[in-house]
């Protein structure tokens, strides 16, 4: 039964779909670390990234890796927009008011997306979506592999950006210590908006990861939104290292699970994993604070 | 007992209407609404009054819908028997899931991420496992009459649901007035100031979710015995989870009639969109996800918070605070 010959492609190849949840699952994390809220619009702005993605190749004929240098850039402006424009000025600066919120924009963009373009699924056909490369042991699909390490340069990015530039060094001070940040001249509102533009920029370029390789309708992003929660939830709210972590262990978990319940009880080894979590070590594997 | 006044006069008025109105067409249009209500009151004990704001409340929705169809169709049980036993099911998970939720001390993004998934993984099980008829659903055979539930007339079934609203008004103005409401407006307001003065929140929280199940489970137990139909979409969907929610805070969180007039408000806009635009998919949802955004953005006291609010402004007495009169910060 476990025989090394079905096991490692398997880790493998959870490994590989792990990277792309991590992008998802940063966003998140970036957006909850900064603002103290969970995004519930997530899962809805990568379903739309992923129309968007779609379309860029059948309309404008675009690759999905050359729409993404497009897609980012709109998809970071979107979500500037929103932060800045509807959910601050709409919650009063109240943390459950924001959460509902981003649940009304999550069910509104859903619905949208289900209004214009009805819940067919759809597919892109790109000449190297069922090329491989030869792996040793197994044979990798070539999107998969060029996701992953995309994955690894935008999180290497996002550091960077973080580290060693203005705004970073402004984003992490309104995560530490929000009123001290705003007395020392920075413009919360702003830095909010730039951090909820990045967690949507990065939802834009995991769609473009994705859709080589997946498919889209309407309601895509919920799968991938509840796997980030998980992720998000396993890693510690709010840190960029166990969302990594987290995502590349439910990325092996979900494989694993499907390999050996089936398709679609593979999942429910992913919210269990979650619950538990949440029930047990509520601040995550990595997280210092519950 | 003066305050039930005013639940009684509505009521009455709300009971008559059958008797001046025979188009099955509006008397359908009035049983939703009401059933709306009835899950936006169970959200709105635990979360009006209990400042626990729940993103699943499909969860206990489903459950009272499926345990009613699915002990009459698989063991043959009397149907107002599976009524029972379904509003006792989700009673029963509303206390699972508060014990573990409350007890790890799951506040604000958590509890309504945690209830999310909750309502999401029984979608899951529900849409594969063999005993809710997975992808198909269970369908209740039609069978009129008073001892399996089912009636040929609007009216009866909307004396039923009104009479479950009516008690869902009068369980939600004694909670107001009792000691168990103070506390748990108190737990909303401030938690741990609540726990210093001797409240034990994780008690009180408790009480309340397990209240707002049964409250909402019996909308999910009707919903069953009204369509005689219940799949995964319906009974765990987001619609319902979103409506459980939108309805109170339309009315205005925290008040006996906030749901009410939240659900007719709610149900009256997703019939002006129908004739508007059709009956195209997601439609609905689309308006009920702005109302919410708009609602919480100009008028985050509801309707009736609002009106209170005003009166207030205007007479400079006392009206008991909601939620949104207080920045609540949760970590």
């Amino acid at each position: 039964m476990l025989s090394s010959a079905i096991l490692i492609p398997a880790v493998l190849n959870g490994l590989l779909i792990g990277a792309i949840y991590a992008l998802v699952a940063l966003g998140l994390t970036l957006i909850y670390g900064v603002l103290h809220i969970i995004n519930f619009a997530h899962g809805a702005l990568l379903s739309a990234a992923l129309f968007a993605a779609f379309f860029s190749f059948r309309l404008l004929g675009l690759d999905p890796y050359v729409a993404v240098f497009l897609l980012a850039p709109i998809f970071f402006v979107i979500g500037y927009a929103l932060q800045r424009f509807i959910i601050g000025p709409a919650s009063h600066g109240d943390d459950r008011n924001m959460l509902l919120v981003t649940l009304g924009i999550a069910v509104v963009v859903e619905n949208a997306l289900l209004y214009l373009f009805r819940a067919d699924t759809r597919t892109i056909d790109v000449p190297y979506a069922f090329q491989t490369i030869d792996a040793g042991w197994t044979f990798l699909a070539i999107p998969r592999v060029v996701g992953f390490f995309a994955a690894f340069a935008v999180a290497l990015a996002l550091w960077f950006l973080m580290t060693f530039t203005d705004i970073g060094r402004a984003i992490r001070a309104v995560a530490k210590e929000k009123l001290g940040a705003q007395l020392a001249g920075i413009d919360v509102g702003h830095v909010y908006a730039v951090t909820f533009g990045l967690g949507t920029a990065c939802v834009a370029i995991a769609a473009c990861l994705l859709i080589p390789t997946y498919y889209v309708n309407p309601h895509v992003g919920d799968a991938f939104v509840l796997v980030a929660f998980t992720i998000v939830v396993l890693g510690g709210m709010g840190s960029v290292p166990g969302a990594l972590i987290g995502a590349l262990l439910v990325g092996v978990v979900e494989s694993l699970s499907g390999l050996f319940l089936g398709e679609s009880l593979g999942q429910i080894g992913i919210f269990l994993i979650f619950i538990v979590v949440l029930l047990v070590r509520p601040s995550g594997l990595f997280g210092a604070r519950a | 007992m003066k305050s039930l006044i005013p639940i009684a006069v509505v009521l009455a008025i709300l009971a008559a209407v059958p008797f001046a109105v025979h188009s099955n067409v509006t008397l359908n249009f009035l049983v939703v609404a009401l059933m709306i209500a009835l899950v936006g009151q169970g959200w709105n004990i635990l979360g009006g009054y209990g400042g626990q704001y729940s993103f699943g409340h499909a969860a206990f929705f489903g459950t009272g819908a499926y345990v009613t169809a699915i002990l009459q169709m698989r063991y043959g049980i009397n149907a107002w028997v599976g009524f029972a036993a379904g509003i006792s099911a989700a009673a029963a998970l509303g206390a699972i899931l508060g014990v573990l939720t409350f007890r790890s001390g799951l506040r604000g993004s958590y509890f309504a991420l945690v209830t999310l998934a909750f309502a999401e993984v029984l979608r899951i099980i529900a849409s594969v496992a063999p005993i809710t008829g997975a992808g198909v659903g269970t369908l209740i055979k039609l069978d009129l009459g008073i001892r399996t539930f089912q009636f040929q007339s609007r009216a009866v079934f909307y004396w039923i649901i009104l009479a479950l609203v009516g008690v869902s008004l009068v369980t939600t103005q004694l909670i107001e007035r009792s000691r168990f409401g103070v506390w748990l407006v108190a737990v909303r307001e401030n938690e741990d100031a609540a726990k210093a003065l001797g409240v034990d929140a994780n008690k009180v929280k408790l009480m309340a979710m397990v209240i707002s199940a049964a409250i909402t489970a019996a909308a999910g137990c009707f919903y069953a015995q009204y369509f005689l139909f219940v799949d995964s979409g319906i009974a765990y969907g987001t619609w319902i989870s979103v409506q459980a929610l939108l309805t109170p805070i339309i009315g205005g969180v925290g008040t006996v009639f906030g749901p009410l007039v939240g659900a007719l408000i709610v149900k009256s806009l997703g019939e002006a969109a129908k004739l508007v635009a059709g009956d195209a998919p997601g439609l609905d949802l689309i308006i009920y996800g702005a109302v919410l955004v708009l609602v919480i953005w100009f008028a985050p006291r509801g309707l009736i918070g609002g009106l209170a609010h005003a009166r207030m402004l205007l007479t400079r007495h006392d009206v008991p605070a909601t939620s949104s009169t207080q920045e609540a910060r949760h970590g």
